[in-house]
């Protein structure tokens, strides 16, 4: 049996799995998945969880059961990988050797890489809601909360889902509206961007949507150190931003294992080939999802998109032809924006955010860069299509690649 | 793509001001490039972070990231601040010669 190896089992490496046992003949294939944790998140609920709109329990699921019954799922910690020699050693001490390595360890908070962070406001106000824990504390908190200035903080580019930190502060003006406290809650965004969001469109009308909502901008601002004697935030260069309520987006970074096995970047993310997903360094390995180092956004639904790319080209790669290089970068994110409203954004390497109708040109239902209800609706519908389509590698009627149809300039 | 005389040579600069070809580079452009960046002197830690970059772009043919600068050419973020005020990558990359610094996503 020639062995495909997976290291991760979030969405990435789960949708790989689904999709690698709809492909490969079983008699010759044997796909195992690594992974430490046997719960999966659904992480676009998380930022609804601060505000009640989901629970703690509505985002999780077993992931064994999205794993096909003739996937090997072993549960352990990964020690290290050893590409030379084509081989991963666990925590368990079990070697997994494989003639396919796809790496898909995503990327984790990482709050101690500044200064004072974790120090003494951490969880009680300081808090982070990219954690199923840390969205459940700040949930708490947020329900006894009488208001004061609430800050919330990006650290350091790039991080996972870069419109999430924009979601949560339109929700939390909704939220505060609701709970009849919004006159007593000063909402201020600190980023080190020199917007609201990475791309110049979407920025400025994102950041008009602050404006409108009463949400104060500060722009690069680097985060050096948190002082939570002061409570305040201080950037590299000596600028200070007080808070009674921190909300931080610490630094993210890839895995402590691609580290140890000298794969990574200076942030842990794995050198990967933008278009083809091959690593850069080793021919039979490849790299999905959040733990590559290229310059699309970390989220579920590039990890989608560039699964149909990687399933083309692993198979491909096994037939000896020559791989596709076809993922663009493409990247489709609902941007929640409170009072039962959204938007929805659909971009790539080279074109940022247009407006205009999504899926189907000129009627949607979906608008591109506009405010309606539809788009909170496909945000509230998909975490059912996550569940029951996406994590299986269902096909969806989106194209893996941008389509400029329905878009205008 | 504006061509302008810098140190007494012509250099071929993008519409932000950042050189398009790195060849073109002297040191004496640096210096006359930093002056224009309101840093009227360049220090020796000034070079230390000059030459990393552009040797660091020679490998990974981009300009790096201040933590890669930190953790790869140990250089601390505070100096970085200190002497590339505001913004002290995309400062320290127009003054070394190299493109923009890619923005994030």
């Amino acid at each position: 049996m020639k062995k495909i190896l997976i290291l991760g089992a979030g969405t990435a490496g789960t949708i790989m799995a689904n999709k690698l046992h709809q492909v490969l003949p079983h008699d010759e294939w044997q796909v195992t998945i690594v992974d430490q944790n046997e719960t999966h998140i659904y992480q676009p609920g998380l930022l609804f969880i601060p505000f009640n709109i989901y629970t703690c329990n509505d985002v999780i699921k077993p992931k064994r059961d999205f794993i096909p019954q003739e996937v090997e799922l072993i549960m352990s910690g990964i020690d290290v990988i050893e590409p030379e020699k084509n081989r991963v050693k666990l925590a368990n001490n079990q070697v997994l050797s494989y003639d396919y390595l796809i790496i898909a360890t995503g990327s984790h908070l990482a709050p101690d890489e500044t200064e004072g962070l974790l120090g003494d406001g951490w969880n009680k106000n300081i808090f982070e809601f990219y954690t199923l824990e840390g969205a459940c504390n700040l949930q708490k908190f947020l329900k006894h909360w009488s208001g004061g200035k609430m800050v919330l903080n990006i650290v350091e580019m790039p991080i996972k889902c870069p419109v999430a930190p924009l979601e949560f502060l339109f929700l939390a003006d909704w939220w505060f509206t609701e709970q009849g406290i919004r006159d007593k809650v000063d909402l201020t965004f600190v980023t080190p961007l020199p917007g609201a969001f990475t791309k110049p469109k979407a920025a400025s009308i994102l950041g008009d949507f602050l404006d409108k909502k009463n949400i104060h901008l500060v722009t690069e601002f680097n985060t050096g150190s948190v002082d939570s004697s002061a409570n305040k935030i201080v950037s590299f260069d000596g600028k200070e931003v007080e808070y009674d309520l921190l909300i931080t987006i610490p630094t993210n970074m890839g895995d402590a294992v691609i580290e140890r096995s000298g794969l990574g970047d200076e942030l842990n993310f794995v050198p990967t080939h933008k278009h083809t997903l091959q690593s850069k360094a080793y021919e039979n390995v490849y790299v999905i999802g959040d733990a590559t180092d290229l310059p699309s956004s970390k989220a579920g639904s590039v990890a989608h998109f560039q699964a149909d790319v990687l399933i083309e080209n692993i198979q491909r790669a096994i037939d000896g032809l020559p791989l596709v290089e076809e993922f663009d970068g493409h990247a489709n994110c609902f941007i929640e924006s409170g009072f039962g409203k959204g938007l929805l954004i659909d971009f790539n390497y080279d074109v940022e955010p247009l407006p205009g109708k999504f899926p189907l040109p000129g009627i949607g239902p979906f608008s591109l860069l506009q405010e309606t209800k539809a788009n909170h609706w496909g945000k509230m519908m998909f975490r059912w299509i996550y569940w029951n389509l996406l994590l299986r590698g269902s096909e969806l009627p989106i194209q893996a690649q941008m389509n400029m149809a329905g878009k205008t300039k | 793509m504006p061509v302008r005389e810098i140190a007494g040579v012509h250099v071929d600069f993008d519409d932000e001001g950042f050189m398009t070809n790195p060849d073109q580079w002297t040191e004496e452009i640096a210096k006359a490039l930093a002056e224009e960046e309101g840093i009227s002197e360049l220090t020796e830690g000034h070079w230390k972070v000059i030459n990393f970059i552009r040797n660091d772009y020679k490998e990974k043919g981009q300009p790096p990231t201040i933590r890669r600068m930190n953790k790869v050419g140990g250089i601390a973020t505070k100096d970085l601040y200190d002497w590339f005020p505001q913004g002290p990558a995309k400062k320290a990359a127009k003054i070394a010669g190299l493109g923009k610094p890619q923005g994030c996503v």
